[in-house]
Parts: C-alpha cells; structure tokens; sequence
C-alpha cells in the first residue's frame, strides 16, 4: 500500500526519543523479557500490544526504571532518552520519572483536593515561581487533559469523589504539570466505560502533537484507533513492529496475524 | 449527525467522502471529454481520455486502502459501518463508469476515421442526460440526500428510452447503407457505454439511499431498455 494516510509517521520526519538496545528483564532467576530493540517515535503515540503474560508492561516499566523498586528484579540492555543513558549510575531516578510520567490502570488520585493533586508535583520539583505560577500551571495540565471544563468551579473538592473517567484524566493532568517528554500509560482505560474511554482516547490524540505516548493496551482495537507505531510481544520477545496501518490489516508474522485476529493457538 | 468524540474519526470520514467526490467528478469530466471529441472529430482529446483513466484508477485504489485502513483501526458501527462499506462499493462503481468513459474515448479514434453519419447528434443529448444523473448523484452524496438519490435513481429510465431508439435507428441505417456499418457499431457501443454509465450512476444512487436509510430500495427500478428483444426488418425483406 503505497498510499499513506495522515495516520503514518513521514519516515523522513520521524525523531526518535527513546531507543531500547538488548534490553532483557530478569525476575530472579527466571527471565521476562528477551532482547527488545525499539525505537520510540517523538510525538506519537506507540502501543504495545500481547497476551497476558508477553511482557509489555514489565517492559513499559523499564522505560522510567518503574522496576527499580521490584526487589529481585534485574534489568540488562541499553536504554536513551535523547541519548541519556536511562539506567546510568549517576541518573536522578526522581528526575527522571519527570520526564517520563506513567499514568497506571486504576486511577490513583491522592486523597486531596483536585488542584492539589495537580499542584504536588510542580511543587516538590520546584517548577512554580509563585502561587499564580502555580495556579497557572494547574488550569493549563487540567485543560490539556480536557477536564477543566467539569471541574474548574470546583477545584477545592477531593478528587478521589470524580468518576472513574475523570479521576484518570486527573492522573493525566498530574502527569502532564510537571512537564514530561514522554508519558507512558499502563491499560488507561480497562477500567472505563467506552465514553470515557473515548475522551482518554481523543486526549491521546491531542497530546500526541506535543508529547511522546507510550501506551500497553489489551485492547487491540484501541492500539489500532490510537496509535501510529505498533509493538506485538509474545513469550518476553518484541515479535514485530510496524506502522499500526501495516500491523492492522497486512502483519508480516504468523504470530502476530494470529494475536491480532483472534486465532491464536 | 453529532460529531465523534475522537475528532479524528470525523476528519477521516471527511477524507473518505472527499476522495469519492474527486473520483466522481473526475469521471464526470471524462465522460463529457470523450463526447467532446467525438462531436468536434477530436483525436487528441480523444487519446487524453484514454490515458486519463489512469488517474480514476489510482484514486480508487487510495479510496479502497483508505476504507479498509479504517475498518480495521475504527471499527464502525451502524451508520459509520455503512458510509465505509458504501464508500469501498462507490468507488467500484465510479471505477466502471471511468473504464466506459475511456472505452468512448478509444471509439472516438475510430470514429474520427471513418466517415461521418448522421445518428452521431443523439450521442451528445444521451451523454448531457447520464452526465446530470452522475452529478446529482455525487450532490446527493455530499448531502446525504436520500430523496434525491432516489429521484436519479428512477430518472435512468429516459436514458434507456433515449437508447433504445438510437439502437433501432442505427439498425435501420446500418441496412440503408452498408458503408455506414462500421461507423454505426462504434456508435451503438459507445451509446451502449454510456447507457451502462447510467446504470453505474444509480447503483451509487441505491448505494446513498443504503447509506442514509439502513437498507437497499425495495422496489426494483423502472428499466426502458427493450433492444434485447429488438428486432427491425429488412425493407422489401419480407415476404
């Protein structure tokens, strides 16, 4: 298919933020995740996609060192952010986590009132010069993550009494205040309706032309609506990865063909 | 209808129904081309034609990838399901109306070499009306127009009328004066291709009514086509 959509990545275009060379996780002595090669694409959103088990998450979680507080848990490989070396000694982890946020599957909000939720990690990162800084930060992440409109009048209430939908772009604005490069989300959406699971999705698609998303999803169709690169892992390896077009409708392995279509043995 | 939550979703139906409409009106234009070089005995006209069809083509395959790209990431539902289906199945059709189109054009270089008959003027009336019915077709497209497909889709009927009498008149001057004969059966194919064109135009029209009401039309459509049972006697053959 010669014909590309706006949905393609233009290969002269793409930036890469994040490379993964050899990268292996080892939980004790049992092995994950087997040598996994990406390149993760700037301002796209990238999903990674396999059955239970394949080793997405773990692997999303070595991308901001997640896997640093499982005890027994040992990474192998190489992985850059914009050419900084992730798992070097001399790297600030909480530093780091700045850069690259994580949004998780069930919305964690922190028992405090919505703006403060948002404000906490502005403040502990010192990115607020004052109050009005702060506020303006505040209003900006909860309008990024579409929420603004149904809470700015009532910025003072706990925002663990939001819906679901909402307490989860709240996560997002949270993740979004202290600026990140990449912002990587684990299942955001399992435990939404598909209305809020469509707002989040729209979300990533704004976001998108500003941050870099990487996003592990059982939902294939969701990988497929979302995302412009696609992962399919299998067994802790990456089986193949593609334009999401190309990995949705013409696969190159049997494996993947077989995940994507529901035949799998 | 109300607009999707993810925005995206719109702008790429939108993409889907712009790229239809530049593929019909491409065929359009290319049908009133090849009748132009046919009126004006116009060779070279009649020879871009042919290589024309070449652009409706490629647009239809960007049409099909486009609509099967969204099957597979989007996966529509109820009216957004039946807009794409209809959109892989227009295309088809437009793609046919373009291959009849060039095949006039390609007649037209044989015509435009053999001598000039008279029955060539119903050629021009016939293609002005099949070209009104592929454009209200499209204007029925973009608006979603049911009522309207509908209308073009019983308005075919004159078209057949208008073939049916040019079929027997070129039988009857075929037998007046076997020079003609060559002449005459490019005429007849190139009136038959454009009578097809008209069938093609209201598939689409069937197609919109599909999209817009959620089922095919029911009746069967009012058809004035008789030449396949025609028969014109030899003067003085009878005895």
């Amino acid at each position: 298919m010669q014909n590309g959509t706006h949905n393609d990545l233009r290969q002269s275009e793409i930036e890469i933020k994040m490379v993964t060379r050899k990268v292996g996780v080892f939980y004790g002595e049992k092995q994950a995740l087997y040598d996994v090669d990406l390149d993760i694409p700037a301002r796209a959103v990238t999903a990674l996609i396999g059955p239970s088990g394949c080793g997405k998450s773990t692997f999303l979680r070595c991308l901001n060192r997640m896997n640093d507080t499982i005890r027994d848990c040992r990474v192998v490989g190489d992985i850059t952010l914009d050419k900084l070396d992730v798992y070097d000694s001399k790297v600030d982890v909480v530093q780091l986590r700045a850069r690259v946020g994580m949004v998780f599957q069930k919305a964690n909000p922190f028992p405090k009132s919505i703006y403060e939720n948002v404000a906490y990690g502005p403040r502990i990162h010192g990115l607020a010069e004052n109050t009005e800084h702060l506020d303006h930060i505040v209003e900006t992440s909860l309008k990024q993550a579409g929420l603004w409109k149904e809470v700015g009048n009532r910025l003072q209430e706990s925002g663990t009494g939001l819906s679901g939908g909402q307490q989860q772009r709240l996560c997002i604005a949270r993740a979004i205040a202290v600026a990140p490069e990449v912002i990587l989300m684990d299942e955001p959406c399992s435990a939404l309706d598909p209305i809020a699971t469509a707002h989040i999705e729209e979300l990533m698609d704004e976001l998108r032309e500003q941050y870099t998303i990487v996003i592990v999803t059982h939902s294939m169709q969701q990988a497929a609506r979302v995302s412009q690169k696609t992962a399919f892992f299998h067994l802790g390896n990456l089986v193949e990865t593609d334009d999401t077009r190309v990995i949705f409708t013409n696969p190159k392995d049997e494996r993947t063909q077989g995940y994507i279509t529901g035949r799998f043995g | 209808m109300p607009q999707h939550i993810v925005q995206r979703y719109d702008d790429e139906l939108k993409k889907l129904s712009t790229l239809i409409v530049q593929m019909g009106g491409l065929a359009e234009s290319q049908l009133a081309a090849a009748v132009d070089a046919i009126v004006k005995r116009d060779s070279k006209l009649a020879e871009e034609v042919v290589q024309g069809d070449a652009k409706i083509d490629a647009l239809r395959n960007q049409v099909d990838d486009f609509a099967i790209e969204m099957l597979a990431r989007r996966q529509p539902m109820a009216a957004d399901l039946r807009v794409i289906v209809a959109a892989l199945r227009i295309s088809s059709e437009i793609e046919r109306i373009g291959d009849y189109a060039k095949n006039v054009g390609k007649r037209a270089v044989a015509l435009n070499q053999a001598p000039l008959v008279r029955p060539v003027h119903a050629i021009p009336r016939m293609a002005a009306l099949v070209q009104a019915l592929i454009k209200d077709t499209l204007d029925a497209y973009i608006t979603d127009d049911a009522a309207k497909a509908d209308a073009v889709w019983a308005r075919d009927e004159e078209v057949d009328d208008l073939y049916t009498s040019l079929f027997r008149e070129l039988l009857t001057y075929m037998m007046e004066d076997p020079r003609s004969i060559t002449p005459c059966t490019h005429l007849l194919f190139i009136a038959k291709n454009i009578e097809r064109i008209g069938d093609h135009a209201t598939n689409i029209a069937e197609l919109i009514h599909y999209t817009v009401l959620g089922e095919m039309p029911k009746e069967d459509r009012p058809k004035g086509d008789d030449t396949a049972y025609a028969v014109v006697n030899v003067p003085g053959g009878q005895r």
